[in-house]
């Protein structure tokens, strides 16, 4: 009597059969997408091929030095010297640009999500068990529908990298937003500032930390992905690291992993410096400009004081 | 002549389904039958009252009397639930969203208990704040500021951040920030709630002074008892969210309409018994007479004040020096206080209490008291007088209220 048996529930195939359906009906936008982040990530590391090593070095150190400090720069061109010493510079590049355009397209999707979950307890409610969810799935199941709607290539990889990598910024701007005192976005509705304004002036500078740290987490999980992504042909650093494994080759292994490492310590360190309101090299730039145009200004004004005068007296 | 702000039968309730809790207001439920009957909050129940253009009016009551309510009701940051609220003759609750912004951005502006100074910005932007909402030019709402920033006396410290100032600094930005829009109608939360004794006194004073001159219609709101009798033109004193009685302070303290604000200004009576000598307080700092400007200076930054009280030989009272009078002299190596005392306004340390509240009400910054010969014995300031019956009447009078 008890062994009667509940028929089990197709969880699985009905996720499939969504994909299938998906693929059938929506191929076309798929294929545009594909085409234009294929055009995106092939041109830019096409750029990135084209300029000699050592001066994009000398480049990003500059650019590298400009947001943080002397020290991070020098330490920062060393890694990148010893990457390309070693022999993976082009894998290298390819990751970066991996990592750079589904961490911006994650940026650009979370951070107004983030925004509108602080508008709507609705959204909130629906959104929390969402981004739970891509948080805990294993990030190797996201390949399965990303090769099966992209194909082979980078642009599954960065499908893949942008659902793991999206829930630190929207949960980060999210609490953020809602951590801005009450009496601070008081003040400003009661100044007649519109919800926009109390959004654009008060909420978001104040919660510029956290959405920050949103950043910095959301570029580490996207380094992170750079591995996982390379079993469905996303190349890189992260293809040379499958290869070792296969071959069981441990200096390959090895430096292959170093080099993942340095990506991703010169990339927090960038990350986590903009917007934490440190003085940075580029910050006195701007000062000095300011101050110098001030200046400036203030010496026109007091030339044109003096002519005037010059003509009062003139005049009298 | 149509009054600047008039209230009629106000009532607010908080919540989003108030029809019920309405309805019991209506059959003359009081505030903790709505609450066990609905779970609402009557915040106003069902206030009248007129504020004249250029009159000061003060809310007091105790907390949770629904004084910070009311005034939300007034810009509209709270709706009210029933009745009508008009500024200019204008309902404000049947304003547009856009109206509504318009009014608070150009008709009225608030200044608020903790400050809600905005940390990431200048003080100069901070005061600028409410300009750049209305988009007034970046050069334009600079200039205005500073000049706002001036009339408070903070022009020195335009580009300074706000960590960097105190409390009472910190308010005064916020006033800036409020009188820079020149708007008719400015609403004061416990502005001098968060300062301590000495500086809240000064701001009173000032804020007298800067009325006289300004005349903005001013609703303020307060559970200091001294302060509204000395600031309020009228006195509206509030519980469970009704008005008690509205007077000016002679008539209230003349005639309390019920046995409530009776008690609530026993406190009063006090001061037939107790001397200035008994409820004076030895500030935080004081100076000797021989001692440098620097050494002036720092202590009145320790003590976060602007002014200390000058000692002799054997404690006598010298007098006063003011932080605006030693700036000037900081910069001369070795220069003596000497030269900046002013006089104090003294009291006798056995004058009654109610002898010292005409003298104090005249005094232009914290009273003096010394004894016979001249000695120093502390201070009294509007705070230190409703302090000391506090502490006297225990958890009688106005703590129990």
């Amino acid at each position: 009597m008890l062994n009667f048996s509940l028929p089990k529930l197709e969880i699985g195939a009905a996720i499939e059969w969504l994909v299938r359906w998906i693929i059938e009906h929506l191929s076309i936008i798929f294929d545009i997408i594909k085409n234009v982040l294929d055009t995106i990530t092939g041109g830019f590391n096409d750029g990135l091929s084209a300029v000699p090593p050592i001066i994009l070095i000398l480049i990003f150190a500059l650019l590298i030095w400009l947001v943080t400090s002397k020290t991070t720069a020098l330490l920062s061109m060393v890694g990148l010297a010893l990457v390309w010493n070693i022999g993976l510079w082009p894998q290298m590049l390819s990751s970066l640009v991996l990592v750079v355009i589904s961490v911006i397209i994650a940026l650009l999707i979370g951070i107004p999500v983030g925004i509108l979950m602080t508008r709507s307890s609705k959204l909130e409610a629906a959104m929390r068990p969402v981004l739970d969810f891509m948080q805990t799935m294993p990030a190797f199941v996201y390949l399965i529908p990303a090769v099966m709607l992209f194909g082979i290539g980078v642009v599954p990889g960065i499908f893949a990298t942008i659902i793991f990598a999206i829930p630190p910024p929207v949960r980060l701007t999210y609490l953020g937003i809602t951590q801005v005192p009450e009496d601070m976005k008081e003040m400003a509705v009661a100044f007649g500032a519109s919800d926009r304004q109390v959004l654009r002036k008060v909420e978001l500078p104040l919660s510029m930390p956290s959405i920050m740290a949103g950043v910095n987490q959301c570029i580490m999980l996207g380094i992170s992905m750079v591995v996982i992504a390379s079993m469905i042909g996303a190349g890189g650093l992260g293809a040379e690291v499958m290869r070792s494994v296969n071959r069981l080759d441990l200096a390959l292994g090895f430096e292959s992993g170093l080099a993942i490492v340095i990506l991703a310590m010169v990339l927090d360190r960038v990350s986590r410096n903009i917007g934490s309101g440190k003085v940075t090299p580029s910050g006195r730039i701007i000062n000095r400009v300011k101050q110098w145009r001030k200046a400036r200004l203030e010496a026109q004004e007091a030339e044109a004081a003096t002519v005037s005068e010059e003509v009062k007296e003139t005049e009298v | 002549m149509t009054a600047k702000i008039e209230a009629k039968n106000l009532v607010k309730i908080y919540g989003d389904d108030t029809g019920k809790a309405l309805e019991l207001f209506n059959q003359g439920k009081d505030r903790s039958e709505i609450l066990a009957e609905t779970g609402l909050t009557l915040g106003v129940a069902g206030v009248n009252f007129e504020v004249a253009e250029g009159e000061m009016f003060v809310l007091i009551g105790l907390s949770g009397s629904g004084k910070s309510t009311l005034l939300r009701c007034i810009n509209g940051l709270l709706m009210p639930t029933s009745g009508s609220l008009l500024i200019d003759g204008e309902p404000v609750e049947n304003m547009e969203e856009k109206e509504l912004r318009r009014l608070r951005g150009e008709k009225i502006s608030m200044v608020f208990q903790h400050f809600a100074i905005l940390p990431n910005r200048t003080i100069i932007d901070n005061v600028a704040f409410g300009l750049e909402l209305r988009g007034v030019e970046r050069e334009q709402r600079r200039a205005k500021a500073g000049e706002a920033l001036d009339s408070v006396g903070l022009g020195d410290w335009k580009n300074k951040m706000p960590q960097e100032l105190s409390g009472g600094m910190k308010q005064r930005v916020g006033l800036a920030r409020a009188l820079v829009m020149d708007s008719d109608i400015l609403l004061m939360d416990e502005p001098f709630g968060a300062l301590d004794a000495l500086i809240r006194a000064e701001m009173q004073e000032e804020l007298v002074t800067l009325q006289r001159e300004i005349k903005k219609t001013v609703v303020f709101v307060t559970h200091d008892l001294d302060e509204a009798l000395r600031l309020g033109d009228r006195i509206a004193i509030m519980r469970d969210g009704a008005i008690e009685q509205i007077g000016t302070a002679d008539e209230i303290l003349a005639e309390p309409a019920n046995e409530y604000v009776e008690k609530f200004l026993t406190g009063i009576d006090v001061s037939k018994i107790l001397d200035a000598a008994s409820i004076s307080k030895w500030p935080p700092e004081t100076i000797r007479d021989t001692e440098s400007v620097s050494v002036a200076l720092h202590r009145m930054k320790r003590a976060d004040t602007d002014y200390l009280f000058v000692t002799g030989a054997r404690r006598k009272l010298a007098g006063f020096i003011t932080r605006e009078d030693l700036i000037p002299a900081s910069r001369q190596k070795g220069a003596g206080i000497k030269d900046f005392i002013r006089n104090a306004d003294t009291i006798q340390g056995d004058t009654i209490m109610r002898d010292v509240y005409p003298v104090l009400r005249q005094a232009e910054r914290a009273l003096a008291v010394v004894d016979d010969v001249g000695r120093f014995l502390g201070v009294i300031t509007h705070n230190t007088l409703v302090e000391s019956l506090d502490e006297r009447k225990g958890g009688d009078g106005i703590a129990e209220l």
